[in-house]
């Protein structure tokens, strides 16, 4: 026994390296939107075009596109777009999904069976396709973007709140708290919630990792973020013509979402080693 | 024990020690066993001692090594420096392991026969496949599988607990191994199958000769197996001799702590159980008595009966008679489960967990529910709290109807009732420092809170239940499991309840610390003129603290009566078996 | 096995009616009327009124609903109002470009998980365990359409051996299938199977923690063998599931996929219905996305109940 725990140190301590990864791969993104605000190498919507399909230079950084825009200065503006997204989502998905699970959970019966028939129903839409039902109902719009993939984002979040919502109404503390009158919701709030707010916080970054690239594909696909504001999915959509010729257009902002993406993933499975030391397989 | 003028040696460890990088878990262990011997390896959690049978079968964990030497009958050389090929031709061959939780250490999706034929098969000890097939069942039929054949077509979802481990005693004793290791192998089994599995296990062991290395924390069941024990604490052999030497006349302080903390039958001056630290007073049991007669419980009553410690006010409801005025009382409690509720169609088959359950607990009573796992005994304690609802029948608590009560009325009833738990690491919120836990009960909704006197409330109880103050603002996981059974305690006497309900309390504790539990509860059922339903598969325990026990059995109470009454003449078939099958020390010693 | 199968069907049936009417009903939220859109602002009258009969417009929308909610499941998916087509007859022959493309690229990416996870989790202590593990870790941050653009640059534009787009039927000119397809394909194949080898690695981690292998060592079987025969039935559980949720992601990203390698499956079809504002075939195409995603779902079911004795009895 003293052997396991032994090894289960060594685990963690290795793992916490993802988590400093993964949180300086997310701080850069955060840096390069705030940065955006203040301050970018040129206006990344205005068009030089006489600088047009330039390669790096220290004028620009990371070249500049068939209109002449500076494709570093896009970068950071995109990173403003991507972050908005993913937050608005995972924040629409966070306020409505976790709810739901912690009531499904606590009170079983059928709160539980219609919560979760709803979420199986809503995993058979896709972020993806509930954006593009949004934009052919109401046209693209980061807006449309931001719902789609907030609302494909509920069930990740309501299945997370009930599984832990489950493991801890099934323990003996909350036994004894019912067993001394304590009400459902102060057996939410002073049970429930601190115990499972770290796996909700997993699953925080683990959608937000997925809301990257879902908007990444949306604007990819001309339904996200309408032009000119600049979107990384855009830029490598814009960028497909000229691969023969100019393929680093595809590849900056394609790192720029791999970063996001592999940022926030490994930010997410370090939180998961440090709140939960046990080698957790998603079910 | 004839045995040991045999030259042979089967088993010589010599010097092992074993640790990581950082640890050393096990230092300079020794071990010599000649063919047939039973040895028993006892120790606390933590002691080392599964580590240890780990480190003989080659199966350390990654990043455990160990030093030393161990030689076995018939292999060369040293297994500690034997190649993993090497040992793998010895594993399962020349010396087989049975686990301690059988459902487990089954592969879940493979029929028991297939596991039973591989370990043959992969020795090639059977000529051919079906062979194998053919030995396995013998092999299942020789552990007393009721129906062998289908046994073998079975997974082992659909065997029970005991089955199950009969199982594991076939596949491990399918090639005839020299040595069999079995690390706490009825632990997880209910008393009475506890008892045939051991009786398989000794019976096996004898009939092949087999030598046999017990790993356990229960000294009655070593009593009852071995002729030789160790004693490991802190990773070392503390003691070593032979079972009766070393639990007559224990010479280490750790051994005679242990002995005399599990050995509910002795009580110190003060009627209380010896704890580690009362354990010099410690009279072991073979010394006590005189060798007591050959047959098996029901005995006479040899030494004075172990009376419920400082029994505060003799109660005269203690002759089993309903007295005037019961705190609790039951009546004909019935209560059914539907199960399988994923599916939509088909019968919902039931659980009729409770028929027909009916008794009263007179004020200030110790009052002994005792079931194996399946009587409904947790139902009825679920019950009893309010936290479930009867199908029918009446529950009084305290002045307060619980069944068909709604969470308001309960409220009262809570104030009255308070449980304690099983689980010492479950029964406490991590996330909650323990002045919080502990305050909880005086949280319920409608009770004004005055933050100060709620500090001086907590502060009180945690002096009460031998806490320092300072406990107060620490987490649950900063304790052991005794003291976090201690504030479980703590807990449930903070709003001065009139019953409480202890639902396996010590189960889940080390023995030394299970006697220092179960003093506290009794000192504090006289302190706070509680009355006490305590809830326990563990007849000893029961024994010692109730003075009125119930037995259930698949849902129904079998017998009632006073504790007395109930163990030294049971009426009821099941009483019988439960009592026979229960081990205590004196008793396993005596049989020897 | 057969009332947890009858139960799953039944659910699939309610989960599939609630999406037919969450569809339709969400494509009417604007209001608009079709025929005028078809038309423009100039027609006449009568020539509106005609066409909203010819569509079946002028009818109450919750008859529209079951008009089209009944024809569904005989593949009768109704006329589109913008390019006045039967869609039926289109939607049956893409959603075969689009079933070719995930199975081949579902089956690659086992192909490349199942091996690779497994020794990464055996081996998760060495160098070569650990590397595979991060290249897995880098490869789910690599959105499928990134991939796609990197394998053209590199294999079509740069190295010249495959086209870089384009889409040949399987029954008419196999070699070309083959070269035109094998992109796309590894272009999902690639994030999926990384996706899959970090599911497939933590199940067979945690299998070889489980005391049933231990009692495999214990009989004299070797850690590979233990593993094959006791571990790997075991593990497929849990990657069973993963795989289900990640075939339904991969019809979904397929979308993504042809758009980058023009390929003619249901993403194209849903794409240019949306920008064509052509509402029929959005729904339907929709639809039929979903029912793949619930059908692939109550076979995965089934799967289970095969793998697994325990759940066999419905307990």
């Amino acid at each position: 026994m003293a052997a396991e725990q032994v090894l289960v140190e060594k685990t963690r301590r290795k793992l916490s390296l993802t988590l400093i990864v993964g949180g300086s791969l997310v701080a850069v993104v955060v840096l390069a939107a705030l940065v955006s605000f203040f301050w970018t190498p040129y206006n990344p919507v205005q068009a030089f075009p006489a600088d047009r399909l330039q390669g790096s230079s220290a004028a620009h950084l990371m070249g500049t596109d068939r209109y002449g825009r500076d494709v570093f200065s896009g970068v950071l503006y995109g990173a403003r777009i991507t972050l908005l997204v993913g937050l608005v989502a995972v924040g629409i998905a966070l306020v409505i999904g976790t709810p739901l699970g912690i009531l499904a959970g606590m009170r079983g019966g059928i709160t539980e069976e219609v919560t979760m028939r709803g979420a199986d129903i809503l995993l058979a839409f896709p972020a993806l396709l509930v954006a593009i039902m949004f934009g052919a109902v109401f046209g693209a719009s980061t807006l449309t973007a931001m719902l789609a993939i907030g609302i494909g984002s509920i069930p990740g979040f309501a299945r997370v709140a009930r599984s832990g919502t489950l493991q801890v109404m099934s323990t003996e503390y909350i036994m004894a708290a019912k067993a001394s009158s304590q009400s459902g919701w102060r057996i939410a709030r002073r049970h429930v919630m601190p115990n499972i707010v770290g796996m909700v916080v997993v699953q925080c970054s683990v959608s937000f990792a997925i809301a990257v690239l879902a908007e990444a594909a949306l604007s990819f696909l001309g339904l996200g973020t309408p032009p000119p504001v600049p979107s990384w999915g855009r830029m490598l959509q814009e960028s497909q013509q000229f691969l023969g010729t100019f393929p680093m257009l595809a590849v900056w902002p394609g790192a720029a979402i791999a970063v996001a993406v592999l940022g926030f993933t490994l930010l997410g499975d370090g939180l998961r080693d440090r709140f939960d030391p046990k080698l957790n397989g998603e079910r | 024990m004839a045995k040991h003028a045999e030259a042979a040696t089967l088993l010589e460890v010599k010097n092992l020690s074993i640790g990581t990088k950082t640890r050393t878990l096990v230092s300079d262990f020794n071990l010599s066993m000649a063919p047939g011997d039973r040895v028993g390896l006892i120790g606390e959690s933590g002691s080392g001692k599964s580590i240890t049978t780990s480190a003989l079968m080659g199966l350390l964990p990654e990043g455990v090594t160990a030093q030393g030497s161990i030689q076995l009958a018939g292999y060369g050389g040293n297994l500690v420096e034997a190649s993993d090929r090497e040992l793998q031709k010895i594993r399962g061959k020349d010396m087989a392991m049975v686990f301690q939780e059988p459902l487990t250490a089954l592969n879940p999706l493979m029929k028991v026969g297939p596991q039973v034929a591989e370990i043959m098969s992969s020795h090639k000890t059977v000529p051919s496949k079906a062979a194998a097939r053919a030995r396995a069942v013998q092999m299942l039929e020789s552990v007393k599988l009721p129906d062998p054949e289908r046994a073998a077509r079975s997974y082992p979802h659909q065997l029970s607990g005991g089955q199950r481990q009969r199982a594991m005693l076939a596949m491990a004793l399918a090639n005839n191994p020299g040595l069999l290791l079995c690390d706490e192998p009825t632990t997880a089994l209910d008393v009475t199958v506890q008892r045939q599995v051991l009786d398989l296990i000794l019976e096996s062991v004898t009939e092949r000769g087999t030598g046999l290395l017990f790993i356990t924390h229960d000294l009655s069941v070593v009593a009852n197996v071995c002729d030789r024990v160790l004693v490991m604490n802190n990773g070392r052999v503390v003691e070593e001799g032979s079972t009766e030497e070393v639990f007559s006349n224990p010479q280490h302080p750790y051994t005679r702590g242990l002995l005399a903390a599990s050995d509910l039958d002795a009580t110190d001056a003060q009627g209380r159980l010896f704890t580690v630290a009362s354990a010099a007073a410690y009279v072991p049991p073979s010394v006590r008595e005189e060798p007591a007669p050959a047959e098996r419980v029901p005995e006479e009553p040899v030494a004075a009966p172990p009376e419920p410690a400082t029994v505060g006010e003799a109660e005269p409801a203690a002759q089993g008679e309903p007295s005037e005025n019961p705190v609790i009382s039951v009546a004909d409690l019935h209560r059914i489960y539907p199960v399988s509720r994923s599916t939509l169609f088909g019968k919902p088959s039931e659980v009729h967990a409770l028929r027909g359950v009916s008794f009263e607990v007179a004020a200030g009573q110790r009052f002994g529910v005792v079931g194996e796992s399946g009587s409904g005994k947790s139902t009825l304690l679920r019950i009893l709290a309010g936290l479930d609802q009867p199908s029918s029948g009446s529950v009084q608590v305290a002045g307060n109807q619980v069944s068909g009560a709604k969470e308001r009325d309960l409220l009262q009833l809570r104030q009255q009732l308070q449980i304690v738990f099983q689980d010492p690491m479950g029964s406490l919120d991590p996330r909650m420092r323990v002045r919080d836990i502990i305050a909880e009960p005086l949280l319920a909704p409608g009770q004004k809170v005055d933050s100060a006197k709620l500090r001086k409330q907590v502060a009180e109880m945690l002096g009460a239940v031998g806490l320092p103050a300072d406990a107060a603002e620490r987490f649950p996981h900063q304790f052991s499991g005794g003291q976090r059974q201690r504030i479980s305690i703590a807990r449930a006497l903070i709003c001065e309840p009139r019953v409480l309900v202890a639902d396996e309390p010590v189960s889940a504790l080390d023995v030394s610390v299970r006697a220092q539990v179960l003093n506290l509860l009794s000192d504090l059922v006289d302190d706070y003129q509680l009355t006490l339903v305590f809830v326990s598969h563990d007849l000893g325990v029961v024994r010692y603290i109730c003075d009125n026990v119930v037995v259930m059995n698949e849902g129904q109470i079998v017998e009632s009566g006073t504790t007395e009454q109930i163990y030294e003449n049971p009426q009821h078939e099941y009483t019988r078996t439960l009592v026979n099958s229960s081990m205590s020390l004196q008793n396993e010693l005596a049989l020897r | 096995m057969g009332i947890r199968l009858l139960t799953n069907l039944v659910r699939f049936a309610v989960t599939y009616v609630i999406a037919t009417v969450a569809v339709f009903f969400f494509m009417r939220a604007i209001p608009g009327d079709p025929a005028q859109i078809a038309l423009g602002v100039n027609a006449s009258p009568e020539l509106l009124a005609k066409t909203r009969a010819e569509f079946g417009t002028d009818r109450p929308l919750i008859v529209q609903y079951f008009d089209w909610a009944l024809g569904l499941p005989a593949g009768n998916f109704g006329t589109s109002y913008v390019t006045r087509q039967d869609i039926s007859p289109l939607i049956i022959d893409r959603v075969q470009v689009s079933l070719i493309l995930v199975v081949l690229a579902m089956l690659v990416a086992l192909l490349i998980a199942v091996p690779f996870g497994t020794y990464a989790a055996v081996k998760h202590r060495n160098p070569s365990g650990i590397i595979i593990s991060g290249v897995s870790q880098l490869g789910v941050a690599i959105p499928n359409f990134l991939a796609g653009i990197l394998l053209v640059v590199v294999f079509a534009v740069g190295l010249g051996w495959l086209p870089a787009n384009g889409w040949t039927p399987p029954g008419e000119d196999f070699g070309d299938f083959l070269a035109r397809v094998f992109l796309p394909v590894l272009a999902l194949a690639s994030v999926q199977g990384a996706i899959l080898t970090r599911y497939v690695r933590s199940a067979v981690m945690e299998v070889m923690s489980e005391d049933y292998l231990r009692t495999a060592r214990s009989k004299g079987l070797g850690k590979l063998e233990s593993l094959v025969k006791h571990g790997l039935r075991n593990a497929s559980i849990p990657v069973l599931t993963v795989t289900s949720v990640q075939l339904a992601a991969l019809i979904i990203g397929a979308v993504v996929i042809e758009r980058v390698f023009v390929i003619p499956g249901l993403g194209s079809m849903l794409l240019d219905a949306v920008g064509n504002r052509d509402l029929l075939t959005v729904q339907s195409v929709v639809m039929v996305l979903v029912a793949i995603t619930l059908i692939i779902n109550l076979v995965v079911d089934v799967l289970y109940t095969i793998l697994d004795p325990r759940i066999r009895k419905g307990a």
